[in-house]
């Protein structure tokens, strides 16, 4: 198709451009999506974690619950956050409907469950290897939280890298809370989303490639992160 | 290090979210149309206005049905959309202050070029709707409440024929804005009728092209509304007002008459009283 | 009696009240002791009475329930019936933490070998200024000295038993506990562990040790007590053990046959 190779040229041209428009969008798209995983993280983290440690009644509803949640519509979750943050909403005091923080809202309804759940399945396993001896250095299973965070942190990466994944990939939830406005709100998939309906295919394929290339980015310097921590940051 | 790079990212996090956000409040949000927003016309004319009030236009661009939606709960300044009756409706019910005429355009039936149904060069669109339903050629309809759907079911009850029985078969509805139902109709080899603006800057036409137009029942306008600040009391009301009054002054209006897109006029200027017209 | 006033110096650091240190943690006794699954006693101790003195070894055959035995006795399982008491208490969190255990399989945190010790001395309350002189000594005592930095879980099975070992013994227990330590590693190894462990016996701390090695249990103990089938049969200082079992479960065992 004629159309991958146009995109292909326009892709690479966009980015030797420099255009600042273009960067513009991707920077917020990166804003956006990085201060939602980190909000979620800090939130589906000790979640998780207290879903694998704790002992409580009702422990596995809820990660029956959480672990569906991974599959909220982006959709749904910019209609709920639209309805609670619009004028008429119960939050429509805070005037954030249509901002950036608005989006990062909805971005951390969606990440957190996809956190939670596998920070929970990361940190059971590690658990069933760990409680004895944790228990027997005079650890209780509260303090033990912290202690299986870190010491799973390479495989919890791989959470935060799901939810980062799901964020910056969904346009459903950003588009309804953030309106699509032009260089206020507009990121990379809503851009990607207004040049289809314009039926600039090539362009909207182009700024898809460039979406991938943030994304392997992102992926690749953590994986470098991790290599290199876990050649010399043991100390 | 990665406790440190942590560290670094939240930090990193923490100014991102600061920069953006210290902005001065001089900015009204407009909800409107996709074909405002994607045939290019708001991009054109907003700075403009800008440059002389120094007021931000936020544009927040979706289907008529919903814009109108949004406006009721308040979360807009001004409303500019191409649905009279749903407007005098809107204002009727004291959610807007007043409609004014802004602009028009028009609708045009567009059609593979194969032209099954033979509508080719028609003017009389609903003899050639009824054509097109005769032979079940492919039809794709917004079905999202939008103006356009609105202007098309109005013209599917002149012709008398039932769409709605029809849906699924011959009648397809995208549910989804003009651009994605253009791809779509563009795809299917359907019949689509669309605004002419958001056409002529469609970018993937195919073998698509205006089969049908210049019928007086094809007349689009495009009315302009300030929300109620009885009703919702943040909205920007000077700030609205300031926008209507440009947009439907002269200068505002000679803006509109200026915007081509291949030496193609899209969008007609027509408000009352306004010394330039296009 | 063990001179335990070293163990007093550490925790008087943290505010650990005196009194309770200086109230022995021994004899450990356990009365009709049971642990049962589904109605099913997997351990069954009628009297058991630990004194202080030289290692105890528990010797008997595949699930003889010698391993759920040393947990009841740590703590890290509640029995379905009775109690354990230290020196005549019932265990709390005090007592527990001045106790020890090194598990089959090593566990290690994912960090380097400096920072396990690091790990089980913090969770002690030892303060910052003392940490590192104290498991400088520790690592030097395990062998350990130039590995410090390097991730735990590279180190050979040997090294990773002997951090475990002085991982435990960095909070100075007055009991210790070992579950089958030795049961995959080489002989050089093993050999190297065993010396570590007399030198803990030696320095006051009481080991009580399960192994299947009956030339472990030889080379070690002081004192032996055989189980089989959940049951204590015999508990008996070493010599008499090994030349005169009084059972014939122990007869068999010691004579190197299979028990069942």
């Amino acid at each position: 198709m004629q159309d991958f190779a146009d995109s292909f040229l326009l892709a690479i041209g966009l980015i030797l451009s420099g255009d600042a428009e273009l960067w513009a969008i991707v920077l917020l798209s990166l804003r956006v999506s990085l201060t939602a995983v980190l909000v979620a993280a800090v939130i589906g983290m000790p979640l998780g974690a207290l879903l694998a440690v704790g002992r409580f009644p009702g422990k596995q509803t809820i990660i029956v619950l959480v672990n569906a949640l991974m599959g909220l519509p982006p959709v749904v979750v910019g209609l709920m956050v639209y309805l609670m943050l619009s004028n008429s909403g119960p939050l429509g005091v805070l005037q954030l409907l249509y901002t950036p923080t608005a989006m990062i809202i909805a971005q951390v309804v969606l990440v957190t469950p996809i956190i939670a759940a596998l920070t929970r399945q990361v940190i059971e396993g590690l658990d069933a290897e760990y409680a004895e001896q944790l228990r027997s250095l005079g650890i209780s299973r509260l303090d033990s939280v912290p202690t299986l965070l870190w010491d799973g942190r390479y495989a919890l990466m791989t959470a935060l890298l799901a939810g980062f994944g799901r964020a910056i990939a969904e346009v459903g939830a950003v588009i309804i809370v953030g309106g699509n406005i032009n260089h206020v709100t507009r990121v990379m998939t809503t851009t990607i989303a207004l040049e289809t309906s314009k039926g600039n295919l090539a362009l909207a394929l182009a700024l898809g490639a460039i979406l991938i290339l943030i994304a392997v980015a992102v992926n690749a310097s953590v994986s470098l992160l991790g290599t290199t921590a876990r050649q010399s940051a043991y100390a | 290090m990665l406790r440190r790079t942590f560290l670094g990212l939240l930090t990193a996090a923490a100014v991102l979210g600061t920069v953006t956000t210290a902005k001065a409040d001089d900015f009204i949000i407009v909800q409107s149309t996709t074909s405002t927003q994607n045939s290019g016309l708001l991009d054109a004319i907003l700075p403009i206005f800008k440059e002389k009030t120094g007021i931000e236009v936020r544009v927040v661009a979706v289907g008529t049905g919903q814009a109108i939606k949004n406006a009721r709960n308040g979360d807009g300044d001004v409303l500019l959309v191409h649905a009279k009756p749903a407007e005098e409706k809107f204002v009727a019910e004291g959610w807007g202050v007043a409609r004014q005429d802004v602009m028009y355009n028009d609708f045009v039936v567009v059609g593979p070029g194969a032209d099954p149904a033979g509508v080719g060069g028609m003017t009389d669109v609903v003899t050639a709707l009824g054509k097109i339903a005769g032979s079940e050629s492919i039809f794709a309809s917004r079905g999202d409440d939008s103006g356009t759907h609105k202007a098309e079911q109005r013209l599917w009850a002149e012709t008398g024929v039932d769409v709605s029985a029809a849906s699924g078969g011959w009648y397809r509805e995208t549910g989804s804005g003009m651009g994605a139902t253009l791809n779509t109709g563009v795809g299917m080899g359907a019949y689509i009728l669309t605004d002419r603006a958001t056409w002529i800057s469609f970018g993937n036409k195919g073998s698509h092209r205006v089969l049908v137009e210049g019928d007086s029942k094809l007349f689009n306008q495009y009315g302009i509304i300030l929300v109620n600040p009885a009703k919702h009391a943040r909205v920007k009301a000077e700030a609205g007002q300031a926008f209507i009054d440009w947009l439907t002054g002269p200068e505002g209006q000679a803006a509109i008459a200026k915007f081509k897109i291949g030496g193609q006029q899209l969008f007609f200027p027509n408000a009352k009283g306004a010394g330039a017209a296009g | 009696m063990h001179d335990s006033t070293t163990f007093r110096d550490v925790a008087d650091g943290v505010g650990i009240p005196t009194e309770d240190l200086d109230r022995p943690l021994l004899p450990l006794v356990a009365e009709n002791l049971a642990y049962s699954v589904d109605d099913r006693a997997l351990v069954d101790i009628r009297s058991l009475t630990l004194r202080d003195g030289g290692p105890t070894v528990i010797l008997g055959p595949n699930g003889a329930g010698k391993s759920l035995l040393l947990r009841l006795l740590h703590g890290l399982i509640e029995p379905t019936k009775g109690e354990v008491l230290f020196g005549g208490r019932p265990a709390d969190e005090t007592i527990r933490r001045r106790q020890a255990m090194v598990f089959q399989r090593p566990v290690l945190l994912r960090r380097s070998v400096a920072a396990n010790v690091d790990y089980a001395l913090k969770a002690h309350g030892v303060a910052r200024s003392e940490r590192r002189e104290r498991i400088l000594d520790l690592l030097a005592m395990g062998g350990l000295t130039d590995k410090a930095r390097q991730p735990a879980r590279t180190l050979s099975g040997g090294e990773q038993q002997r951090l475990a070992l002085v991982r435990a013994l960095a909070t100075e227990p007055d009991v210790l506990f070992l579950d089958e330590p030795t049961a995959s590693l080489y002989p050089g190894a093993i050999k190297a562990f065993e010396a570590l462990v007399r030198d803990a016996d030696r320095a006051g701390t009481k080991v009580v040790m399960v192994t299947q090695d009956i030339g472990q249990a030889r080379r070690l103990a002081d004192e032996v007590i055989f189980m089989y089938r959940g049951k204590i049969v015999e508990k008996s200082a070493a010599a008499t053990f090994f030349d005169a079992p009084a059972s014939d479960a122990a007869r068999q065992f010691v004579a190197g046959d299979l028990l069942i």
